[in-house]
């Protein structure tokens, strides 16, 4: 003690007390704190969280209370918007937005792209709850209209006409995504989660139009998510499905690569022969 | 006059000749040439190997057998990757194996093939024309002209029946200026059917839309239209229903009430060459043709904004009916058509039909 009691007046000593305090009050506060509802329905410590998080990560371009931030700069003669109001887009967006990693934006850009999510799904879900607590919107669609593995050959079909008719103009017909004007394009739907796929046609992402519950039901859109899992577990029988623009890329290939490559070894064959001296 | 150059006795460059001629080893060691002869042999009989096995996988391997899968990727299909290495191999070792022949064992020796001109002698040439002459007098066609302009006459009436068939390809656009929709008809879902009031679209709402008539069944649930029909009127009549916020819309003189609240409907067939539409940007009210990049504006009355276009969309007023869903309140006053010569005039009539009825 004697030790201690001679350093005190070291000129670290006041930080070191201070980050002590510190350490102690944040392990009191994790202990004595009240865990989080976990329950379905959003308690309003959860909407608390949320909205502070959202404070943090979010308002900076959708404003402190969601409404989305003008810009003073025209567009078509209409003013733009750093972030668009969130009021009304209900816990679907936000669950589709964040768990895809697409907000929060890296930089402006056409289109938020897909990258890892920012946030821990208990964070997403806070987030969620505060914006669902602003306004009615679209909530989390529900695992009954997920299981796709459910769905019989007749609904595959079905689910198939729905995204000919819908979706195919910009994700191409078997879901491989395409280019859209000036930088923005309709993603590849590999691999997309089947909750993404719904709350994607449930909120309408970015340019992509909304299919509503009332016009595409959810069993509709549970075709709809059917066909794209099973048109994607067909076997490629060339070894790559080449984008799926279909016999455009098999002739791509013969003609280039095919043909190509056997004028090369036609050359090199005639390049080519051993020669000898006579004895 | 001593700088002019004598170029007949002095060629700049000496004519090099043929260069030595170098053996192959299979020239010269009868060792070497036998080697060569098996080699070759023996590629033809593996090919014979590959075509007996190509047969053999074609009975073994299950038709949906799948190799080289990993957690990544679905595999190849195990019967199209034998079907490709044997077949193909063996056709490759047959083709390799001539090559060999060719450049190793066959004839080895230099050729020199002279250059002569490709013109007929002047005695052919002389004797053609004779012939063509005499022909000429003995027909007399230059004494006759009666038969010659009938002749005439006979080849350019040959082109008739040509030009009746090729006109009967496909049907004029003439008299085809309506569609199945009509006043009160019920603007439906495609595939499912399903009717809509105004209130289940959202702003940003897209709908690819067909008339309620092709959903109509008789007493035994058999479509009323169908097979080649359906597709014939379908290919007029298929619509896109956006919603958009009302003030973002600027519709044009006459048109302020097609619209329900920002519910807007138009043709699905691009003005252009007819492609279907439905690649629509709900932040940007634009929407976009595949096939050739024309981009309409639907918050504009369908204005052409970018592309080969040259009419805007055609648009369907629409209306509620009294159980509160979305109907038609006319045809599509424009025609719904790819662009063709006689379009203005068609469009003319089909005015004066709307103006009489209105």
């Amino acid at each position: 003690m004697r030790k201690l009691s001679t350093k005190r007046r070291h000129p670290i000593a006041g930080l070191l007390v201070l980050a002590m305090g510190l350490v102690l009050t944040g392990a009191l506060y994790s202990v004595i704190a009240p865990e989080p509802a976990t329950a379905e329905s959003a308690s309003a410590s959860e909407i608390e969280a949320g909205r502070e998080l959202f404070l943090v990560g979010c308002a900076s371009c959708h404003g402190i209370n969601a409404q989305g931030i003008e810009t003073k700069v025209e567009h078509d003669g209409k003013p733009g918007n750093y972030g668009p109001s969130l009021i009304g887009v209900g816990a679907a967006a936000v669950g589709f937005q964040m768990e895809t990693g697409r907000m929060p934006m890296a930089k402006t850009a056409p289109q938020a792209p897909v990258k890892p999510a920012n946030y821990s799904q208990k964070e997403i879900d806070q987030i969620a709850a505060y914006i669902a607590s602003l306004a009615p919107g679209p909530a989390r669609p529900s695992e009954e209209y997920l299981d796709w593995e459910s769905v019989d050959k007749e609904g595959v079909a079905k689910g198939g006409e729905f995204f000919r008719t819908n979706c195919t103009a910009c994700h191409n017909s078997t879901g491989q995504g395409g280019a859209l004007p000036e930088g923005r394009y309709a993603p590849s739907l590999v691999g997309v989660e089947p909750i993404h796929i719904y709350e994607a046609m449930l909120t309408g992402p970015q340019q992509m139009p909304v299919f509503s519950e009332a016009v595409l039901t959810p069993e509709d859109k549970l075709q709809v998510i059917a066909y794209i899992k099973r048109v994607q577990e067909q076997p490629t029988h060339g070894g790559t499905g080449g984008g799926g623009y279909g016999p455009v890329v098999d002739g791509m290939f013969v003609w280039i690569i095919g043909i190509g490559g056997l004028c090369g070894f036609a050359v090199w064959i005639g390049m080519h022969g051993t020669r000898v001296k006579k004895q | 006059m001593t700088d002019e150059l004598d170029i007949k006795s002095h060629e700049p460059i000496p004519d090099p000749g043929l260069p030595e001629h170098q053996f192959r080893p299979q020239d010269i060691d009868p060792a070497q040439e036998k080697r060569t002869e098996r080699h070759i042999a023996f590629m033809f009989v593996a090919a014979m190997v590959l075509f007996v096995g190509f047969c053999v996988a074609y009975f073994a391997i299950p038709i949906d057998a799948v190799i080289f899968k990993t957690a990544n990727t679905v595999g190849w299909n195990a019967q199209n990757f034998t079907f490709g290495m044997t077949l193909g191999g063996g056709l490759l070792l047959i083709g390799v194996a001539i090559i060999q022949w060719a450049k190793k064992l066959m004839g080895d020796h230099e050729m020199i093939e002279l250059r002569h001109p490709t013109g007929s002698s002047k005695d052919d040439i002389a004797d053609v024309l004779d012939d063509i002459n005499a022909g000429i007098d003995e027909s007399g066609i230059t004494r006759r002209p009666l038969i010659l302009g009938s002749l005439l006459g006979a080849m350019a009436f040959l082109g008739l029946p040509a030009i009746v068939l090729l006109r009967d390809m496909g049907p004029l656009p003439h008299g085809h200026t309506n569609t199945v929709w009509k006043k009160g008809m019920r603007v439906v879902n495609d595939v499912s059917g399903k009717p809509m009031k105004p209130s289940d679209l959202e702003v940003g709402q897209l709908v690819n839309a067909q008339p309620a008539a092709f959903f109509e069944t008789d007493e035994h649930g058999e479509p009323l239209i169908h097979g080649h029909d359906l597709h014939a009127a379908k290919a007029k009549a298929a619509a896109i229903v956006v919603r958009m916020r009302p003030e973002d819309i600027t519709p044009s003189e006459g048109r302020e009430n097609w619209g329900i609240d920002g519910i807007l409907c138009y043709s699905k067939i691009c003005t252009h060459v007819g492609c279907p539409i439905s690649l629509w940007e709900q932040q940007t009210h634009h929407v976009l043709c595949p096939c050739h990049q024309s981009t309409f504006d639907l918050a504009d009355n369908g204005k052409v904004i970018f592309g080969p276009a040259g009419r805007p969309l055609p648009q369907l007023p629409l209306g509620v009916d009294d159980e509160g869903y979305i109907i038609a309140m006319s045809d599509f006053p424009e025609i719904v058509t790819p662009s063709y010569p006689e379009l203005a005039r068609d469009q003319k009539k089909l005015d004066k039909k709307f103006g009489g009825s209105n």
